[in-house]
Parts: C-alpha cells; sequence; structure tokens
C-alpha cells in the first residue's frame, strides 16, 4: 500500500492450533520483580519454531 | 492500532487525516470514500477499506463475555525462600524484608514441599517457573541449590521442565554463587536504582551506607559470560521522576538489559507516585522512547523491559484474556509455606489461601482468581490497551481500592504510555529498516 505500511505478520485475534496451551511464562506487573506484562512476552510455542 | 486484532499500521499525514475523518462517520465505514475526495485521499480511503476488509481495522472485539476461565493449573511459584534482607530499601514492600512478621528463612523440607506442590499442581502444563524471592534469596542460597537439585530429580520422570529465576539485590554474590545462577537460572533479575546518588539513597544496607560500588561489579561479573536472560531492574519513585537518567546511567555502566519501574506504594508515602506526576511520568517515557530509537539508528540499542513487545509472536488471545494469572496458575509461598496469590499478596494476611506443607489450598479463592481479568470490570473492556496489559494488578487493585477488581488507574495510566511507546519504537525502528534497505 502506498500510504500505509501494516507492521505484524500476525495478530494475537488470528485463531492458533496451540491458543490456550497454558505453556508460557506467567506474567506479573508487579513493581517488586521485573514485571513482566502480556504485552512484553512471547508465545511459547511460537519462539520455539 | 486496531486494539481488537492487534494489527498497528503506520499512516502517511494524508491517510491518517482521512482515518479520522473515517472514524467520524457511521461505522462500519462505506466502501465508497465521501463525495468530493481528491483522488490522493480517496485512494487513502480505498487502503483503509482494504484493512477493514481484512479484520484489521474497526474490528469486531473478541467475544469475552465467553471466555472461558484461567485454568486453575498453578504453574508458577514465587518462593520466598527468605523473609529477611541485608538491605533496607526505602520502598520495600515486603516491609525490608520479613513483611513486619518477623525475619525466617525457608527450610528445606518446606522448600521441597513447595516443589511437589508445584509438580502436582500443574497438571498437564510441562513449563513451570520457579522463582528464588524474598526477603534476599542469597541469604537462604544453600536451601536454593539444594532445591534446584531436587526440582531437577523430580521432574524428570514427569517430563516437565522448571524453570528457575532469581531475584537479587547482589551484595553476597561471589565466585559460587555466580557460576551457580548462570549454570541453573534462566532468568536472573539484578536489583539496582540507577544513578549512584538515587541508588544509594533508596537501597542502602542495613548500616545506612550506600550500595552501588559493592553491587555494581558483582552485577557485571555475573553477566560477563552469562548466556540466559538477565536484567538490572531497578525503581523510580517521587524523588527520581527524570527516571531515563537513570536507564542511561546503567547503560553507560555498560549494561543493556535494563528494567526501570514505577514504585507502588501507599499514597501518603512521600516517596509514592500521584496522578498529578503522570504528565510528568508520561513525558519521561517518551523522552526515553526517543533516545532509544536514535540509539537504534547508531547501532547501539539497548532493551529497555516495558518497551518490549512482539507483534507477531505475542502471546495468543486466552493469555491477553487472562493476565497475570495470580492466585489461579501463579502463586506466592513464604518461609512457613504459606500459600498466597503472588509475592505483593503475602503483604494481606486475610488473602492466605493454604500451606503447602498440609497440601491445603482454598479451591473457592482460586475459582475467584480464575475469572479472565478483561471480563471483570467495564475499565478494562473500555480500555485499548487492554490485550497488551491483560487486565493489571489485582494487588495493586487491592491495595489502593480494596477491591481487587477495580483498577489502579495511576497504574492503568503509566502502562497504556508504556504500550504507546512500544508500538512507535515498533514503527520507528520500521522506518529505519526501510530506509537501510533503500540505501
Amino acid at each position: 500500500m502506498k500510504n500505509i505500511k501494516t507492521l505484524n505478520k500476525s495478530t494475537y485475534a488470528k485463531k492458533s492450533v496451540n491458543a490456550g496451551c497454558g505453556e508460557c511464562q506467567a506474567s506479573c506487573q508487579s513493581a517488586c520483580k521485573t514485571s513482566c506484562t502480556v504485552a512484553n512476552q512471547k508465545c511459547e510455542k511460537k519462539s520455539k519454531k | 492500532m486496531d486494539s481488537a486484532s492487534g494489527a498497528v499500521h503506520v499512516l502517511s499525514p494524508l491517510a491518517a487525516s482521512v482515518l479520522r475523518q473515517m472514524a467520524s462517520l457511521p461505522l462500519p465505514p462505506a466502501k465508497q470514500p465521501p463525495e468530493g475526495y481528491s483522488e490522493e485521499k480517496a485512494e487513502c480511503w480505498d487502503e483503509l477499506y482494504s484493512l477493514y476488509e481484512n479484520g484489521m481495522l474497526f474490528s469486531d472485539d473478541i467475544d469475552t463475555e465467553n471466555a472461558s476461565y484461567a485454568s486453575g493449573f498453578i504453574k508458577s511459584i514465587c518462593l520466598h525462600i527468605s523473609h529477611d534482607c541485608n538491605m533496607r530499601c526505602r520502598y520495600c514492600f515486603a516491609g525490608t524484608g520479613d513483611f513486619h512478621r518477623g525475619r525466617q528463612l525457608m527450610d528445606l523440607e518446606t522448600g521441597k514441599n513447595a516443589i511437589d506442590f508445584l509438580l502436582r499442581e500443574s497438571g498437564p502444563i510441562k513449563n513451570l517457573e520457579l522463582d528464588f524471592f524474598g526477603g534476599e534469596p542469597l541469604l537462604n542460597f544453600d536451601v536454593v541449590k539444594e532445591l534446584v537439585r531436587y526440582g531437577r530429580e523430580k521432574e524428570a520422570p514427569l517430563k516437565k521442565n522448571i524453570r528457575f529465576t532469581i531475584t537479587t539485590n547482589g551484595a553476597l554474590l561471589d565466585d559460587d554463587s555466580i557460576a551457580f545462577i548462570n549454570e541453573h537460572m534462566s532468568n536472573a533479575v539484578l536489583s539496582v536504582d540507577g544513578r549512584r546518588e538515587v541508588n544509594d539513597l533508596n537501597r542502602p544496607f542495613e548500616d545506612g551506607s550506600g550500595s552501588y560500588d559493592t553491587i555494581i561489579p558483582k552485577f557485571k561479573q555475573l553477566i560477563k559470560d552469562r548466556t540466559a536472560d538477565w536484567y538490572v531492574r531497578g525503581t523510580y519513585t517521587r524523588d527520581n521522576l527524570d527516571f531515563a537518567e537513570d536507564v542511561l546511567s546503567l547503560n553507560a555502566e555498560g549494561f543493556d538489559q535494563i528494567s526501570v519501574e514505577p514504585v507502588v506504594l501507599p499514597d501518603d508515602n512521600p516517596m509514592a507516585l500521584r496522578e498529578e506526576d503522570l504528565s510528568i511520568i508520561e513525558a519521561e517515557y517518551e523522552r526515553l522512547a526517543k533516545v532509544m530509537v536514535e540509539r537504534y539508528r547508531e547501532g547501539r540499542p539497548f532493551t529497555f523491559f516495558h518497551f518490549m513487545i512482539d507483534l507477531d509472536a505475542g502471546p495468543c488471545v486466552y493469555k491477553r484474556l487472562k493476565g497475570c494469572g495470580c492466585g489461579a496458575e501463579y502463586v506466592a509461598i513464604t518461609p512457613g509455606g504459606d500459600i498466597y496469590p503472588c509475592h505483593q499478596f503475602v503483604e494481606y494476611p486475610e488473602y492466605k489461601m493454604g500451606n503447602v506443607n498440609d497440601g491445603s489450598v482454598d479451591r473457592i479463592a482460586q475459582k475467584n482468581f480464575m475469572r479472565c481479568a478483561i471480563v471483570r470490570n467495564d475499565e478494562c473492556k473500555r480500555c485499548w490497551a487492554k490485550y497488551f496489559c491483560g487486565g493489571g494488578c489485582p494487588a495493586n487493585n487491592y491495595g489502593f481500592n480494596r477491591d481487587i477488581e477495580k483498577p489502579y488507574k495511576l497504574g492503568c495510566d503509566i502502562e497504556r504510555k508504556r504500550v504507546e511507546c512500544a508500538l512507535m519504537i515498533k514503527a520507528a525502528e520500521a522506518e529505519i529498516d526501510s530506509e537501510r534497505e533503500d540505501s
């Protein structure tokens, strides 16, 4: 597109075979350890590819 | 950013202007551009419409009304191996290390029961986490080492994998503990606040002397040969709202994986962040983000934890709905074996959920925490950043509002600015990459 550039190759809304597997790191936003918000994480399955 | 799909688009100024017009008209957008549009504007309209057709703009929100609960498999433990500390950090959430309940170290038996508990409660989940925390874990390091050995022995027949991590103030690091951490801990969080004067004011030893000159060389030694993850991690308070300087100071010391995070303290504490500080805090995150873009351009990048974002391999929607998982999938264990929804909740005895030494777990309390964070309240449902935030911090909600489901507003505002900055950095880096390819 001439006027728009989309940054993602895929988005979280797209269904995934491995969705909801529960294997990814627990996230935590608390201020007293590295607060791993959901946004800062990777999918366990995707990151192993 | 299209909140419901997670698609992020960089628009030309003209396309941005057309998008604003499109958003002001009734949705869904019409296929045909409005009357009187120039050829250039019509082209923008067509491109935006194409995004809408492909579910990447004005997309329908994910149906969270029928979202399933977070699983009740406890797969992550914060092990308070020590309720004692050799520092007296001014903002410590744990009341200088002992949670106001007397100094105590976890004995080996309780630690083993905690590992057995984790392996048993995690059900089918293979990837587990155990974070050595406290107080200061290095005060009980012999037990840490023995528990790592025990965990490896017990996980093997179950084909599970415990990721051990550690958070430490670094003061007691030596060759032996550094070698062990680098061999066995998949992440090491190294606590330091940034500039020497900031760190030494807020993170003194028991005798009041500054810790900076002790811990910095030890942290440098630890990371020198380390191949697994690590972060230096500091806290900013009302006393250093110019915290970008602390990030840059740590980077100047040679650390390139940095987290500096807002303090969480009751409103009556003079170091607590206040609503009226928000515009300064937001401006400081923006300033830091711009510096990081310039560093990327110069080929000298560094990682700032809260600006990390993966637009392609981030978590699935199910994870984004349930957020931190405290009390449901993640719990904290005190030296006496008491189970709490997280390390912050240890502060509140009314939230005790059981004990690993007798295996008791309050399943009703667990079920309460299992409700997906985003569906809990209207503020989350309406927030554009909800699928990046995951619903905020229930411990903060309780601390400030006495209600685990009522968001702590200042935390929300700060989180939104961080996500915005993270997205801006992604867009800027894409532009820099594109310029490099063209030249």
